[in-house]
């Protein structure tokens, strides 16, 4: 039977969905039902990652170390994993922090042209033997190509194995098969994926990724991420299992985790909202469906007109300033008409 | 009267960029330009220039100290490091391109005659030299600032590579930077870099917490600010002027650059390079340097 590394990053891309306010208690209880239930890696922190929270991205309620030293304390068994983008965090001031307070896994992350960035981040990670891997952010952004060559650069600083991201959730699940086939094609460590369900493709996706070959696969419970969410991950592990994967994750006590997060950290069970739809069409990373919706009301512009403007000027995370740019212009055409 | 000798050390976006802006100063000539290999494209522009190159990086100019009095090392942090000893030894003034931190740190429009005094100039970074004037000026003017995040954009094109591995820092010397010239101890340097094609134009928010923010005197004394930056550097906009967004103030800066080098979006050169020759030519006038013809 195939094994498919699953990681579980509720507790990470889920802070997108409620402004990255996660507090000690619902990391505690979450971490330790998904610890239960056997899940290989648990990811942790601001949804973008390690150093994230700012004023641009949105603050955290509690801090990086906070996060990690509650998670650690409630993983006997599971990895403890974080997000990095290096231009957040630093190694002096996060990433060795975290790997002192028992981080096991680092997911270093760069947008899909940018992966020299991450050579430095990896290399550390590595020197103190702990797991790296690369992550593609926004790959629907380049050709399948471009993606084979970010992901060797990756795999030549060290990286144990990348995973692209649909970070706006606009694959359909041809598109995924493809990138996936060719970099498998092409690498020799391990490939996988992490969806996002702007159109609805979040399990598709993620099962055209395992079926051309992916042996990561990323999901959070009840779909709690950024927009309108991630892979639901009960389902995820439900249907690869079904479909002859294993995930050595125990199925009982998974939906009983994502009970638990449903009545403890969901604020709003991620479903895909008008919103979300045009975020998926636009391109549009999906965790800036809140500032929009925010920044939008407070001008008085339609959403769905800054969505595709932010889509045709190709806006990736941490641009999160451009909204007040495109919603100001919007504004002032909107009073000259 | 002749114009003050110059060297370029490091043949990548940043050195080459210098080398042209260098070739329109009144006040300065480029003696030599210094790479590592002969047939970089950096290398390449500047023999068709007519410059004198060479490919052995600083010892070139410990074979030949005389060759020219100051020296912009746009290499990278890690490599200044080295650098930066033997200079000294040899009694050359240094603008120093590169996040390495030794130097005193340079904000042209807030510190040029300071600056004067010192032998190794730090020019910061392309984000500090657009973002700490402005933050400055939050600093002079409000009261109770409690936090100043800045956040740069830069087109995938714009970032060398020399850019890229020193990112860490980037964002620490950007941050040190900040704290000095505003005077706000808690801040916070972000850069992304946008694989955006056509390639966007760099871009600069800065963002302050605030008590009770005086948005009418910062909007005043910002304009003028920006004002002064675009005497050195004429691609330097203010596109959000200070606004309070959802408890935030934010405004937005955008840096076309002059397309000397890369094209014009890449205002991350001409932002740092025409932050640098404002000072090397500061420093000519300081040691009697008149402005010669430039023959071009």
């Amino acid at each position: 039977m195939k094994k498919i590394l699953i990681t579980d990053v509720t507790l990470r891309d889920g802070n997108h969905a409620i402004s990255h306010k996660i507090t000690k208690e619902q990391i505690a209880l979450y971490a330790a039902a998904a610890d239960a239930a056997g899940v290989p890696i648990v990811e942790v922190g601001h949804g973008n990652g390690l150093g994230a929270s700012s004023l641009q991205v949105g603050e955290s309620a509690i801090d990086d170390e906070t996060m990690l030293r509650t998670a650690r304390e409630n993983l006997p068994h599971a990895k403890l994993g974080i997000h990095v983008i290096p231009g957040f965090a630093t190694i002096n001031k996060d990433l060795k922090k975290a790997l002192d307070l028992g981080v096991d896994v680092v997911r270093v992350a760069a947008h899909c042209t940018e992966t020299d960035i991450t050579q430095r981040h990896i290399n550390y990670v590595r020197d103190r033997g702990k797991e790296a891997y690369g992550v593609l952010m926004m790959s629907h952004m380049t050709s399948k190509e471009t993606l084979v060559e970010e992901c060797q650069k990756m795999e030549s600083y060290g990286a144990e194995g990348v995973m692209i991201f649909d970070s706006a959730g606009a694959y359909l699940p041809a598109e995924v098969s493809e990138r996936i086939e060719e970099l498998i094609d092409n690498l020799q460590i391990p490939v996988g994926f992490h969806a996002h369900n702007n159109l609805g493709m979040g399990i598709a996706n993620s099962v055209a990724a395992a079926e051309a070959g992916a042996s990561m696969i990323d999901g959070s419970a009840r779909g709690f991420g950024a927009g309108s969410g991630n892979a639901q991950l009960e389902v995820l592990v439900a249907v690869l299992e079904k479909m002859g994967y294993s995930t050595d994750i125990d199925l009982y006590k998974l939906l009983d985790a994502a009970d638990i997060a449903e009545n403890n950290l969901v604020k709003e069970i991620p479903r895909i909202k008008s919103l979300s739809i045009v975020s998926g069409l636009a391109g549009v990373f999906s965790g800036f469906s809140k500032p929009v919706e925010r920044i939008s009301k407070e001008y008085d512009v339609d959403p769905r007109d800054v969505f595709f403007e932010l889509g045709r000027r190709q806006v990736v995370a941490g641009q999160e300033d451009i909204i007040i740019d495109v919603v100001a212009k919007l504004a002032s055409q909107k009073k000259e008409r | 009267m002749k114009r003050l000798k110059v060297a370029i050390l490091g043949s990548g976006n940043i050195g080459t960029d210098l080398l042209i802006k260098i070739m329109r100063s009144p006040y300065l000539e480029c003696s030599l330009f210094i790479g590592r290999h002969l047939n970089s494209p950096g290398m390449n522009k500047a023999s068709s220039l007519g410059i004198k190159i060479s490919d052995l990086s600083i010892e070139a100019i410990e074979k030949d100290p005389d060759c020219c009095q100051l020296v912009f090392d746009a290499t990278s942090a890690l490599d200044h490091k080295k650098h930066w000893p033997i200079l000294k030894k040899l009694h050359k003034n240094v603008i120093d391109m590169t996040p390495s931190g030794i130097g005193e740190m340079c904000v042209p429009a807030l510190n040029i005659d300071h600056c004067l005094k010192y032998d190794n100039v730090n020019m910061i970074t392309c984000g500090g030299q657009s973002a700490i004037p402005l933050t400055s000026v939050i600093g002079k003017t409000q009261k109770d600032v409690e936090y100043i995040e800045v956040v740069s954009t830069i087109a995938t094109r714009s970032a060398g590579p020399a850019t890229r591995i020193n990112l860490d820092e980037y964002i620490e010397t950007t941050e040190k930077g900040i704290r000095k010239f505003s005077g706000c101890t808690n801040v916070k340097a972000i850069l992304t870099i946008s694989p955006a094609q056509p390639p966007i134009d760099m871009q600069t928010t800065i963002f302050a917490k605030i008590k009770k923010p005086d948005i009418p005197h910062l909007r005043e004394e910002a304009s003028g600010m920006v004002r002064k930056i675009q005497t050195y550097v004429p691609g330097y906009q203010l596109v959000i002027p200070p606004v309070l967004e959802s408890e935030r103030v934010v405004m937005m800066v955008k840096v076309q650059g002059l397309g000397d080098y890369l094209p014009k979006y890449a205002g991350i050169m001409d932002i740092i390079n025409c932050a640098a020759i404002a000072m090397a030519e500061e420093y000519a006038k300081k040691i009697g340097q008149v402005p010669d013809e430039v023959v071009s």
